[in-house]
């Protein structure tokens, strides 16, 4: 994949489906992609109350595969793969030696010596370069397949429904954060049941060259539960509403995962050595310097990323994403801030243009499903 | 598309309708088309002065914030109080539910600058 700004955006496999459909066009990480079919309200409602049906070609999939794949990953991520089962996932992180985050990462277990690690499309290329730098001098190569993989998901509480008929998967059998091997409208894929929306969902991983079949059996299906495709304008109000961070807003390279209330994700007690564990040893002991928080503004206007967050009169952080939540009716936002000013309860100060907006600090995520 | 022949335009896509001294102002169904669900409406009070292309207030959809530029110079006469909690008429009745503010035209006030409707389906036309 190509850094050139110049260069044209990728095509995902089904862009012109999408413009069939009606969609608008964004450039988004170097991909050209739907950010809406009809309206993100509309979207947003279908995969809470039904299902919604996403591409995601643009994600990067990286396979890591070799007998030393699992000890190499150890070393690699701030997680610890080995401990996977096959066919299960966890979320994970990459990180730089001084512990900042270079991605937020789904790492899969496909088979003993076979991982697929799923890297955000703007930092593919990145994460590529880092994976395959780190596990050079061990017995795991880094085989990139991006671009011969297309990714489409069902998400929504009738996502079972949708794809069930449609797969040899025993989906009732699949839990959370699990993969399978098998068919989806008879097109070999790896079924996950995971996702970005807080929703049960599924993540259909097939062939490049199969994408655009996968996706014609998969419309008609969701559709058939009044469900609709969704941009990426509803995948934000949907993550967001489910307390998900989303890098380079949440994450980024001067975040630690302890800095974003993330420190879960990191395995200090794996054993040897992974890249960044001095440093975030350190931030472990001595505590983190900011605090991720939720936000719910309770005077008139909408808190965005970047808008400065104020405790009393002094200047605490800033919003790293908001919006007006569609299933709550109310501006809601993440924000980065002071340990000492995010107790749940607190009324924070946003500054929204010229005026200062309270916000109340409550826990995440903003919205839970009923399971 | 086709825009009321009744109205007067910007650059920057709000509509007058031009009634003596007064003028409603709003915006235009391309914009509210293209900004999407509008979910936020920020309005002056009434009595503010406002002066042609100065922005007047801001439109949020869910994923954007957008200026609202004054088309006239003049005083704030009226606001659309309704926008306050249902910003959703901008998108679903642009021209009328969906008014914003209405001004007290200055005596000096410069209508010049304004589009009629045809130069206006021109602008959109040429994206």
């Amino acid at each position: 994949m190509s850094e050139d700004a110049s260069a044209l955006p990728h095509e995902t496999p089904l862009a012109a489906r999408h413009e069939a459909l009606g969609a608008r066009m964004i450039d988004f990480a170097g991909w050209r992609m739907p950010v809406q079919y009809s309206s993100i309200l509309e979207e947003h409602r279908a995969v809470r109350e039904r299902a919604g049906l996403f591409d995601l070609s643009h994600m990067g999939e990286l396979w890591v595969e070799g007998q030393e794949a699992a000890s190499a990953l150890d070393g690699a991520l701030v997680s610890a793969p080995s401990r996977l089962a096959v066919g299960r996932a966890h979320y994970s992180m990459i990180v730089a030696p001084d512990g900042g985050i270079i991605d937020d990462l789904i790492v899969y277990r496909l088979a003993d010596d076979r991982f697929m690690v799923v890297a955000n499309a703007g930092n593919a290329d990145v994460v590529s370069d880092a994976l395959a730098e780190r596990l050079a001098g061990t017995r795991a190569v880094l085989d990139d397949h991006s671009l011969a993989t297309g990714l489409v998901a069902v998400q929504g509480p009738r996502s079972i429904d949708v794809l069930r008929p449609l797969t040899d998967v025993d989906l009732d059998g699949l839990r959370y954060y699990a993969i399978a091997d098998g068919h989806v409208a008879g097109i070999p894929a790896q079924v996950a049941r995971t996702g970005y929306t807080g929703e049960d969902g599924f993540e259909v991983f097939v062939d490049t060259a199969r994408t655009g079949d996968l996706w014609d059996a998969l419309l008609p299906a969701v559709q058939a539960v009044d469900g609709r495709p969704v941009g990426l304008g509803a995948r934000d109000t949907l993550r967001l509403e489910a307390g998900m961070p989303l890098y380079g807003n949440e994450l980024d390279r001067e975040t630690t995962p302890f800095d974003a209330g993330l420190g879960r994700v990191v395995k200090l007690d794996k054993p040897g050595d992974f890249v960044g564990r001095a440093a975030l040893e350190k931030v472990a002991a001595d505590g983190p310097r900011r605090r991720l928080v939720g936000l719910v503004v309770e005077g008139r206007g909408i808190a965005r990323h970047g808008y400065p967050v104020h405790a009393a009169d002094r200047r605490t952080g800033v919003v790293t994403s908001g919006t007006q939540s569609p299933s709550l009716g109310q501006p809601i936002a993440m924000a980065s801030i002071g340990v000492a000013d995010g107790e749940p309860g607190t009324i924070l100060d946003v500054e929204i243009r010229d005026a200062r907006v309270p916000a109340r600090v409550v826990p995440l995520p903003f919205y839970r499903r009923n399971s | 598309m086709s825009v009321p022949t009744d109205l007067r335009y910007t650059r920057d896509h709000e509509w007058v309708r031009l009634e003596g001294e007064l003028a409603s102002v709003g915006i235009t169904q391309y914009a509210a088309d293209q900004l999407g669900d509008i979910v936020f409406v920020e309005l002056p009070d009434a009595g503010r002065e406002l002066e042609a292309t100065k922005p007047f207030g801001v439109v949020e959809s869910v994923k954007a914030v957008s200026d609202l530029y004054a088309p006239v110079t003049g005083a704030v006469a009226a606001v659309n109080d309704a926008l306050a909690t249902s910003p959703e008429l901008v998108n679903s009745d642009p021209y009328g539910e969906g008014w914003m503010i209405q001004v007290r035209l200055a005596a000096d006030a410069d209508l010049g600058e304004l589009l009629d409707a045809e130069a206006y389906d021109d602008l959109v036309a040429a994206g």
